[in-house]
């Protein structure tokens, strides 16, 4: 079966500084996969290449068997990709439902389709009451909640998620992590997430993949790859006795 | 909208239609000037309001506009209604050149803002000294005969011409209030907020941008014909004059940026403020050039400081019931 | 007929010193903008402000325009520190569209000012001694702009001293480098804004005064000035203090050849063009660091 996701050897590196040295992985579609590291293991530098916000130096990304690489960011978001940023960027002007409508008018023939979906995205995510709200009037787990419906009324086949759980309280994150396995179930879209917060990685992925110094250290089950030698010893920085 | 602010403009439009039967020529210039200000506000706002893009060098449509119209009256009797197409078909193809080299290599925010000051700049002096269309010494159109209406011509009463900018005023409303509510008006605010966001998003952001100023060159291009019509003569340094871009921004900055009833009532007060000063300054003695920009400054100054959204904004809290 | 070598030399000198002058212009305007991020849209107007100061003290009390040049730079510097203080700080978080149409407002009082105060005639500044030329070999220098390029220059070097060797200096340089850096090493960033601001108006004030001497004083030469600031730091390179001076000295020497070779009025069109073209292709500019 083809892969939905697959990098083949990608690079990049800043002025000199190999951020990404050589990655290549496959994820299959329907997967919920995490891709975690000590900061500065370049794994946002690895979202901006497939998401488009960086062209890679060298190396190749497909979706879906066509590659991806080097289009705009609004190109490969027709292709099937949805992302959320690290720090939210929600259009802070518009109400809650006019920021979905935004992503939503990508697939919707007509505004007025748009509004519509847009609505249904925001019950599924629990913010239908907040819909007229101006963005900047929502805390910081609704602004997540928000970017994450965002990205979906896109109907993205690939979502990738920078560190939508940063900042959130167990109960948030829980309610998160709740809300993520159900989108993944019912509307069979990828996940890939960066993630810091172990329970969320722990409890959504299946597959773990670990970047430090922007190279793959391991890879497999989440249960199995935090127990590894390797990977304890690069977020510790030591050799741990076992 | 809300039944009252229906009745309202309703109100509002009744007003302005039967104006000329009970006002007098200096009442219904001052109506002419406000609505002239209402148009080309509205036309700046597709560009800065939706889509964020700051220009102050909005003169080079108004100029292009009408230099492009009175030329073609002028050497070859072309009639306006004619050549405000071409007028606008330039301005938006000065707009779109423009927008696309700018947007193309990077130029954003402040120097965006240079780059079309220098534009408009360019196009003063080069056109002061292009004697085909009069030079500094100015282009000068037929004076209209007393009372006699050539609507083909625009050449007539102040009563004409105040119901043709009505006209432009009411239609740039209308398409104001549909883009808003359009695919193009919600892609324009989400540029405007966040960029890198509205990419994401599948937001071609770079087109849209262009056909933003496109739109706002052209209907700014109108405006230009319009008034080199209605007062009958050109020059370079009046048209093309940085003073000319920031008065077309007065109004929308004023009432509110982005907002669809901003521009007019930014104008609408402006112009108030001014002839309503310009009188008491008469009347005290204290006349001299200079007093009705100083005004100007003033108001702008107060309003970016401690209104920074616009009077409208703050209005329309107070005029919506409840809440 | 032989080529004027001659001739061409002294209106290229005569263009450097003009230069000189703007390039002081520009670098209060780098400073400004390259430190405090306030985009001076006043910054001519300020100049304007200050040109018809010294043509006030020349006129009604007999000052020498090269001696009013410091108290009115000290007066300046204080007008720019308090303005920055009072009013443009508070803009240092809203859009960078709000700023801007500050700026605006505020050159537009002092142009409309200067328009009702002074009327839109222009006037000049005229110092018999400075009417003479002075010959330096073959070559015949107005020693009025002798004297104001050595000005411009001696404030040009008096500021250059001041940011890289006073602890000052260096502070506001390091709050231009790395703001966050700055504030977190206690920097008081608020007051070496307003510095920073205070010292471009007192460079702008300096040219002013030496324009005054130069050139005709008209309203509406402060948006004019403005402009000619934005493009030499833009053409030169923000940032670069020198990249200010020699995009003077290049727009001067620019100037005037085309007064001398083309027809004058069309001079400044050479430097819109040369605008825009800097700011399509190299915005960085001849010097500068990222824009």
């Amino acid at each position: 079966m083809n892969p939905l996701l697959r990098l083949d050897g990608v690079k990049k590196s800043f002025r000199g500084l190999c951020a990404v040295a050589g990655v290549s992985f496959e994820i299959e579609a329907g997967a919920i996969a995490a891709l975690i590291g000590p900061n500065g293991a370049g794994k946002t530098t690895l979202f901006n290449m497939i998401a488009g916000a960086l062209a890679p130096d060298a190396g190749a990304v497909w979706l879906d068997g066509a590659r991806i690489d080097g289009l705009r960011p609004d190109q490969i978001c027709a292709r099937g990709i949805g992302r959320t940023f690290q720090i939210v960027k929600p259009f802070a002007g518009l109400s809650v439902l006019d920021n979905v409508v935004v992503g939503a008018l990508r697939r919707a023939g007509s505004v007025k389709e748009a509004r519509r979906f847009a609505a249904l995205i925001l019950d599924q995510v629990g913010l239908g009451p907040k819909r007229e709200l101006t963005a900047t009037a929502l805390t910081l787990p609704d602004r997540k909640l928000l970017e994450i419906a965002r990205a979906l009324s896109t109907r993205p086949k690939l979502l990738l998620l920078d560190e939508a759980l940063a900042g959130l309280r167990p109960a948030e994150c829980d309610r998160l992590i709740a809300l993520l396995r159900e989108i993944g179930r019912r509307d069979g879209v990828t996940i890939l997430l960066i993630e810091h917060v172990m329970r969320a990685v722990m409890a959504l992925a299946r597959d773990v993949i670990v970047l430090h110094h922007g190279e793959i250290l391991a890879r497999g089950a989440p249960e199995r790859v935090v127990k590894e030698p390797a990977v304890l010893e690069c977020y510790l920085g030591a050799e741990i006795e076992t | 909208m809300s039944g009252r602010a229906a009745l309202a403009l309703a109100g509002l439009g009744a007003l302005l239609l039967l104006l000329p039967a009970f006002a007098g020529n200096y009442l219904l210039s001052v109506a002419t000037l406000f609505l002239y200000f209402a148009f080309a506000g509205q036309a700046w706002n597709i560009m800065m309001g939706f889509a964020g893009q700051l220009s102050l060098g909005h003169a080079l449509y108004l100029g292009a506009g009408a230099y492009a119209a009175a030329g073609l009256y002028f050497h070859f009797g072309i009639g306006p209604w004619a050549g405000l197409w071409l007028a606008a078909a330039l301005c938006a193809l000065l707009g779109a050149a423009l927008g696309a080299l700018a947007f193309r290599y990077g130029v954003a925010g402040v120097y965006f803002t240079l780059l079309t000051i220098a534009c408009a700049e360019f196009a003063r002096i080069g056109l002061d000294h292009f004697s085909w269309l009069g030079g500094s010494g100015g282009l000068f159109l037929k004076i209209a005969e007393r009372g006699e209406i050539d609507l083909a011509n625009l050449r007539g009463p102040p009563a004409m011409f105040y119901y043709v900018i009505l006209l432009l005023a009411a239609a740039a409303l209308a398409l104001s209030a549909r883009l808003l509510q359009s695919r193009a008006g919600y892609y324009w605010q989400a540029i405007r907020e966040d960029e890198d966001a509205a990419r994401a998003l599948g937001i071609d952001t770079f087109r849209w941008k262009i056909l933003a100023v496109t739109l706002s060159a052209a209907l700014t291009g109108v405006a230009g014909v319009f008034s080199a019509f209605y007062y009958g003569n050109l020059f370079p340094e009046q048209i093309f004059g940085i003073h000319r871009s920031v008065e077309i921004i007065l109004g929308p900055i004023i009432g509110g940026i982005g907002t669809l009833f901003g521009p007019i009532v930014g104008a609408a007060l402006l112009t108030a403020l001014a002839e309503g000063a310009s009188e008491i300054v008469a009347a005290l003695g204290w006349e001299a050039p200079g007093v009705k920009q100083m005004i100007y400054g003033i108001v702008l100054l107060a309003v970016i400081v401690f209104l920074p959204h616009g009077v409208w904004p703050a209005l329309a809290r107070r005029l919506r019931p409840g809440k | 007929m032989p080529f004027d070598f001659i001739g061409l030399a002294n209106v290229v000198c005569s263009g450097l010193l003009t230069g000189a002058v703007y390039g002081l212009l520009a670098l209060g305007l780098s400073v400004i903008f390259g430190v405090a991020r306030v985009v001076n849209f006043a910054h001519g107007e300020i100049t304007a402000l200050a040109m018809y100061a010294a043509a006030i003290l020349f006129a009604s009390l007999g000052v020498d325009p090269f001696v009013a040049v410091a108290p009115l730079a000290a007066g300046f510097f204080i007008f720019g520190y308090l303005l920055h203080g009072a009013v443009i700080h508070r803009f240092v978080d809203r859009p960078e569209h709000a700023q801007f149409i500050l700026l605006l407002a505020i050159a537009i009082v002092i142009t409309n000012g200067l328009l009702i105060a002074f009327g839109p005639d222009a006037r000049a500044v005229s110092l018999d001694y400075l009417l003479e030329s002075v010959e330096v070999g073959p070559l015949l220098i107005d020693r009025g702009k002798l004297y104001a390029a050595a000005a411009a220059l001696s404030a040009a070097a008096a500021l250059f001293l001041f940011f890289r060797f006073t602890a000052t200096g260096t502070a506001i340089r390091a709050c231009a480098d790395n703001l966050q850096g700055a504030r977190i090493v206690g920097l008081d960033v608020k007051h070496l804004y307003a510095l920073a601001f205070g010292l471009g108006a007192a460079s702008a004030s300096v040219a002013g005064c030496m324009l005054a001497v130069l050139a005709e004083l008209t309203p509406g030469s402060g948006p004019a000035y403005t402009l000619l600031a934005f493009v030499i730091v833009i053409v030169g390179g923000l940032g670069s203090m020198t990249g200010a001076l020699i995009g003077g000295a290049l727009i001067g020497v620019a100037e005037a050849l085309a007064g001398f070779y083309a027809a004058p009025s069309a001079k400044s069109m050479f430097s819109f063009a040369l605008l825009i073209v800097v700011l399509l292709f190299r915005p960085r500019g001849l010097l500068g660091g990222k824009p």
